[in-house]
């Protein structure tokens, strides 16, 4: 018997950038905003304070940022034919917990999506014909365009005082920056960061072979900021802890350096930590939200009454809540029907690393997490796709991110993988070699997609989510492109030798790849093909909306959080000035 | 609003504290909100997380313990069954409806100045709070100074009772400022040096800087060297006051508290008052001469600067430069170089937190350091940041730093 709260207007699931964004939004509305976060609070100076943060056993080995999944976890397989299998040890994604949720540890890598990405289907088809859609591909448009999301986009990077060089002022190409990225309204905030010796090495030999590198949009600061909220940023000390770690500096954008310093002294917003939410629930007509059910670290459990219910979770927490409230209908991957859990799709990695001689050193330890240069050449529809078998890119890049002592050891191939051989090497090779990537796009398929687990369960008892993934044709063929133009540029920058690692398939989910993982709760234009509709409202229960990447239908070739923020404030504009003189669904099906 | 309007009249039903009942007006309840936080009462009267002005706080004093009253309307422990009158006495003499005397902690020595309609003024906003029932432990006083009386000594010593007159020859801003300075906001109170006898000296020692809870609250005149606000402008003082920050500086410790629950309430008018006030005080005889900078090359100053280069570089900057508005800079800090070097170890000691204003509301801090460095090392990296980038002042020992420890 659950105790039950006085009722909120908004009730918020999950606070990391998201639900940060979302509350900041609707507060200065004047709307009163409840924010349930299952981890703890954490703030800068009080938990990643700049002489302690650097810490790769705390934080990478005994990840301390990331969810806890002795608690919840997912299980998994490759194929449906498979006995999926719990992951009890994280490895190929991290996602966080706590206040700032995942977005405390990443990189800062922030990226617009093209004009094209979210005309993913009609573009290809237009261009290339209906051939283009192969292997069960289910890609779809978004049912939103670059333009309507543009002004968002360029809000966000004013919250977050991005570093970068525009590439197409209103339509008007700049030098220096990505002339493929769509128009922007107005120039990065902040300068580009400081280029070390490896990325310029990059930079130098992808403009010999004629392509078009530029300064990766940073999250990191290049210089001391202050955002519109009135939020500061301190100057980024390139001490390369930013991916997997929280920054010590106020130097990262995340939620907790940009928006709650403004948003937590607003009388109208109320954070509640500790408070796990186990399900939405619904009146007995099915037709609206009536509020969420959650458990406290007491394990007591309440009843939290709401107007409005926003679920802004990881997207395996998002898409796990629908399916545990019976929201919507769970994808069947047989007969193609139900949308909940549909089209859950990832990224695609691969690489090279250039070993240098003594008379190049690279001091990987000077390094920031979107500290790098990129080319977008090979990204989305930036080249013609006939002839080549797939659709779809990714942006090849030099980020010096780090040169952690204990995760970052380089060796050219044939090192013995440990004893007296495999030391020399790693001596060798430390301050001497040069990584590039590439960093691919994952369309959606008809096999990969999550649902609930039939054997496993939680530590609530309920059903652990269960994702079947696995990289597809298109996307290998894709990814085995992309390494080729890596090798190419590998080879021009003048090394000793180089060594090319192309993606591994099936898909582990044991190495680290990238916590990019989408999909599950999708947008689009009617509610046979999508979970949400454009503005990220659901199409069962108008006042349920749904932040983060599960809104993507496939995913595109760039990091995304700078789309997940977009699509947050887009949302967040139509409840603002559309839901709220008129409380129901903001696009008739 | 409405919880307000309910309390007048819950108040007004408890009848024997309202009999003024003309005083009941808004302009008037809201000159004493205003004047309660001109006063900083809080900041004495509430403790954190409790009932606000219900009182209980200890106030450590170099005599024992004393706890701040509760200052909320309830009859049997807080001002109900005080009259204005007797609230006016208090405050301006420091004596009780009882007759008993008050420990100077509370500052009846500057509140002595205030004028009878901004006394009745705050005791009518008193009047509106809540009341709440929180019996205030009796002070922790030894003999002889638990005898109240002796406190009539001490008075016939220390306590200029009365009004300030107006300076003729001064504006009238910095009439108001002294006002408000010297009287309800207390400024020396922690500004000022005192005495053996706890009372705050006189003259040109006054606003030369005191010790407070462990803190050292710098001078506010000026003086040879970096000491004090010689080199803040009126808009870095204006800023400071209003906002909890400026280019040069963040308020931490206690005037981070300070800021938030009275100074960045003041009007423009009172604010510049304030200012033009300090700003004319004349410089200081603090410590006579300009302190000779600490050479070079001696060996402290060297190991400072490793520890300077790994563990402060990344936000003071490497030639101590700071980030303007966010980290403070060490060159040419009044702070860095006070003649006092307490608050700058107990900074590298405990750190400190920025107090988060609208204006600037990220809270950056300076992460604390004892479990990190050692006695000898914060003292080798205090004489560093006193005596590089252009600063000059005293070294710092490693029994000083162990003291403060």
């Amino acid at each position: 018997m659950s105790r039950i709260l006085p009722e909120r207007e908004v009730v918020i699931v999950g606070f990391g950038w998201t639900g940060a964004i979302m509350a900041e939004q609707l507060t200065e509305a004047g709307m009163d905003v409840l924010a349930l976060e299952r981890g703890v609070w954490r703030d800068t100076s009080t938990d990643y304070a700049v002489n302690n943060a650097q810490d790769e056993v705390r934080y990478r080995y005994r990840d301390e940022l990331f969810e806890d999944l002795s608690r919840e976890t997912l299980t998994f397989r490759n194929t449906s034919d498979q006995q999926a299998l719990p992951m009890r040890m994280l490895g190929s994604f991290l996602p966080g917990t706590n206040v700032g949720g995942s977005g405390v540890h990443w990189n800062g890598q922030t990226w617009r999506f093209l004009p094209s990405d979210f005309q993913a289907r009609s573009h290809n088809v237009e261009r290339y014909g209906e051939d283009a859609i192969q292997d069960d591909m289910t890609i779809q448009d978004w049912g939103v365009t670059y333009d309507e999301l543009e002004p968002h986009y360029d809000y966000f990077e004013k919250i977050c005082g991005i570093s970068g060089k525009a590439g197409n002022l209103n339509g008007e190409i700049q030098d220096g920056g990505n002339p493929f990225e769509g128009w922007r309204s107005s120039e990065y905030p902040n300068p580009p960061m400081e280029m070390v010796a490896a990325p310029l090495k990059f930079r130098d030999a992808a403009r010999e072979l004629g392509y078009n590198p530029f300064p990766g949009p940073s999250a990191n600061m290049s210089q001391g900021y202050t955002n519109p909220l009135g939020v500061q940023l301190a100057p980024c000390t390139y001490c390369g802890f930013c991916e997997k770690y929280a920054c010590g500096n106020y130097s990262k954008a995340t939620a907790t350096t940009t928006i709650l310093p403004a948003l937590m002294r607003r009388e109208n917003f109320t954070l509640r930590t500790g408070a796990m939410v186990l399900r939405v629930e619904k009146d007995s007509s099915n037709s609206r939200a009536t509020g969420v059910t959650y458990l406290n670290t007491e394990g007591e459990e309440f009843f939290q009454p709401a107007q409005m219910v926003i679920l802004a979770g990881y997207i395996t927490h998002n898409v796990n809540l629908l399916m545990q409230s019976g929201i919507g209908e769970i994808y069947n991957p047989e007969t193609g029907e139900g949308q909940v859990g549909r089209n859950y799709a990832y990224q695609i990695m691969s690489g090279a690393s250039v070993f240098y001689d003594d008379d190049f050193a690279v001091n990987p330890f000077v390094g920031a997490g979107a500290l790098g240069q990129v080319i977008d050449e090979f990204n989305g529809d930036n080249f013609d796709h006939t002839g080549l078998g797939f659709i779809g890119g990714g942006y090849i890049a030099q980020w010096q991110t780090n040169g952690r002592p204990i995760e970052s050891h380089p060796v050219p191939e044939g090192t013995p993988k440990f004893g007296a051989g495999w030391k020399k090497a790693v001596r060798e090779s430390y301050n001497h070699t040069v990584g590039v990537g590439a960093h691919g796009a994952v369309m959606s398929f008809r096999g990969n997609y999550l649902d609930l687990d039939p054997t496993y369960t939680d530590a609530y008892g309920r059903p652990l989510m269960r994702l079947t993934f696995d990289f597809k044709q298109n996307d290998i063929r894709m990814s085995n492109y992309l390494t080729g133009k890596v090798a190419e540029i590998a080879n021009a920058m003048g090394g000793r030798e180089v060594s090319v690692s192309p993606v591994k398939t099936p898909y582990d989910i044991a190495p680290y790849q990238t916590t990019h993982n989408t999909g599950g709760h999708i947008m689009g234009d009617n509610p046979g093909n999508s979970v949400t509709n454009k503005y990220n409202q659901s199409w069962d229960l108008p006042n349920l909306f749904l932040t983060g990447a599960g809104n993507f239908p496939q995913n595109p070739g760039y990091n995304p959080t700078g789309t997940v923020a977009a699509l947050a404030y887009h949302s967040a504009k139509a409840i603002r000035e559309q839901y709220l003189r008129n409380p129901g669904p903001l696009v008739q099906a | 609003m409405r919880q307000v309007i309910g309390a007048i009249i819950l108040s007004g039903c408890a009848g024997a504290a309202w009999a003024q009942s003309d005083a009941n007006t808004w302009s008037t309840l809201q000159r004493g909100l205003y004047l309660t936080r001109v006063g900083d009462c809080a900041a004495c009267h509430s403790v954190e997380g409790e009932e606000p002005y219900a009182g209980g706080l200890g106030l450590p004093t170099p005599f024992g313990t004393i706890y701040a009253a509760n200052i909320t309307p309830d009859n049997a422990t807080g001002l109900g069954e005080w009259s204005q009158d007797e609230f006016y006495d208090a405050m301006t003499e420091g004596v009780r409806p009882d007759g008993k005397r008050l420990y100077p902690a509370f500052p009846y020595t500057h509140f002595t100045h205030v004028t009878r309609e901004d006394s009745d003024a705050i005791f009518t906003y008193l009047n509106t709070l809540d009341p709440v029932r929180n019996d205030v432990e009796s002070p922790e006083i030894p003999f002889p100074l638990n005898v109240r009386t002796a406190m009539r000594g001490w008075n016939m010593l220390f306590f200029d009772e009365g009004k300030l007159e107006p300076v003729e020859d001064k504006s009238e801003a910095w009439n108001r400022g002294r006002y408000l300075a010297e009287g309800l906001a207390h400024c020396g109170a922690c500004h000022t040096p005192r005495n053996m006898l706890g009372a705050e000296k006189g003259g040109n020692a006054a606003y030369t800087g005191g010790v407070i809870e462990g803190w050292f609250a710098p001078s506010l005149r000026g003086g040879p060297g970096g000491e004090g606000l010689a080199d803040w402008s009126e808009e870095d003082l204006a800023e400071f006051l209003r906002h909890g920050r400026n280019g040069r500086s963040a308020a931490f410790g206690p005037m981070a508290e300070v800021v938030e629950k009275s100074t960045r309430y003041l009007s423009d008018e009172d604010l510049e008052a304030i200012v033009a006030y300090f700003k004319d005080l004349p410089f200081g005889e603090v410590d006579g001469e300009a302190a000779e900078p600490v050479a070079e090359d001696d060996p402290a100053m060297t190991a400072g600067a490793e520890i300077y280069a790994t563990q402060c570089s990344a936000c003071h900057g490497p030639e101590g430069e700071g980030v303007a508005g966010q980290f403070a800079p060490i060159a040419g800090s009044s702070l860095a170089q006070s003649s006092d070097p307490t608050t700058v170890v107990r900074m590298i000691l405990e750190g400190a937190r920025a107090v988060p204003t609208e204006k600037y509301p990220t809270a950056q801090a300076m992460p604390a350091y004892h479990w990190k460095l050692s006695d000898e090392e914060v003292a080798q990296v205090a004489t560093y940041v006193r005596n590089a980038f252009g600063n000059a002042a005293p070294a710092v020992s490693a029994g000083t730093v162990a003291d403060l420890r």
